[in-house]
């Protein structure tokens, strides 16, 4: 499988590591109402879908960079690449 | 009496080693000081500048450049390899700590590495042996880290005929062992 890292191009998947569901990026605020249920949930609670799913991925043999890959488990076809860095800055998660 | 402090190459020797097989030479290079930047957080400007005043090359993503005294190679956003001589530059990191101040963190990373000029008219060849990364298609000026033998190298195509690897010092002769028998298979 080849990864097209969004600055160095296509890699292939033997350098990345695989971490799981892009939604991981959304921590809880440990020191909100309710934490308690929401670490519940981030911490055990996944989607599993046969289909389109945003994962995060780790190049772990290379700069070192987090990815947000969107990849259909069903066929392997990785449809869009960003870094998790600029997905988290859109989201308004980091300076 | 000898020196019992006497410094030893990477690969355990007095003097570094070149080896020839074939077409290739692989030779071990002590000549290098290394040290590692990275911006701060916000401060990406002023690194630029304050390395643009002394002629530190910062090169883009999966690029290496070279410039009189300095070279670079990147190493991820906003993070770079800084390459000087040795012989001039072997506290590279009190040498590059004043220049950026509190824009940039500098980390010393001369011992850490072992690095292996590699030279060869065909070196696609013998790096589609020994990498995953695409040398034939990359060309000169690109630099960037992979997985060697299972181990994370630096790979900098320095012209079309000269490659450097930084490997991991402490495995560096697991490295050699990998490069030399690539060679052997190819030339």
């Amino acid at each position: 499988m080849i990864i097209n890292h969004p600055l160095l191009g296509p890699r292939d998947s033997q350098e990345f590591v695989y971490l799981g569901d892009a939604a991981l990026i959304h921590r809880p605020d440990g020191m909100a109402e309710g934490a308690l249920d929401k670490f519940i949930d981030y911490t055990y609670l996944r989607d599993n879908p046969a289909g389109v799913h945003r994962e995060l991925w780790y190049h772990e043999q290379g700069d070192r960079s987090w990815l947000v890959v969107t990849r259909n488990t069903v066929s392997h076809e990785i449809t869009a690449v960003d870094l998790a860095r600029d997905v988290a800055r859109t989201e308004g998660r980091s300076k | 009496m000898a020196n019992p402090l006497k410094s030893l190459t990477p690969l355990g020797h007095d003097a570094p080693i070149t080896e020839t097989i074939g077409a290739v030479t692989i030779a071990e290079n002590i000549g290098t000081a290394l040290a590692s930047l990275a911006s701060r957080l916000g401060r990406e400007a002023e690194v630029a500048s304050a390395a643009k005043t002394a002629s530190i090359p910062l090169p883009g993503p999966g690029c290496a450049e070279s410039a009189t005294t300095y070279g670079a190679i990147w190493l991820g956003p906003e993070q770079w390899m800084v390459e000087a001589p040795f012989a001039t530059h072997e506290d590279i990191a009190s040498v590059l700590k004043p220049i950026f101040g509190e824009t940039a963190s500098i980390t010393e990373q001369t011992d850490a590495w072992v690095r292996f000029d590699v030279t060869a008219s065909d070196l696609p060849a013998l790096f589609e042996r020994l990498c995953s990364y695409d040398l034939r298609k990359a060309g000169a000026g690109a630099a960037t880290r992979t997985v060697i033998d299972h181990l994370g190298c630096y790979v900098i195509a320095r012209t079309e005929t000269e490659v450097s690897i930084l490997g991991p010092r402490s495995s560096a002769h697991s490295l050699h062992h990998a490069l030399t028998t690539a060679a052997k298979a190819t030339f």
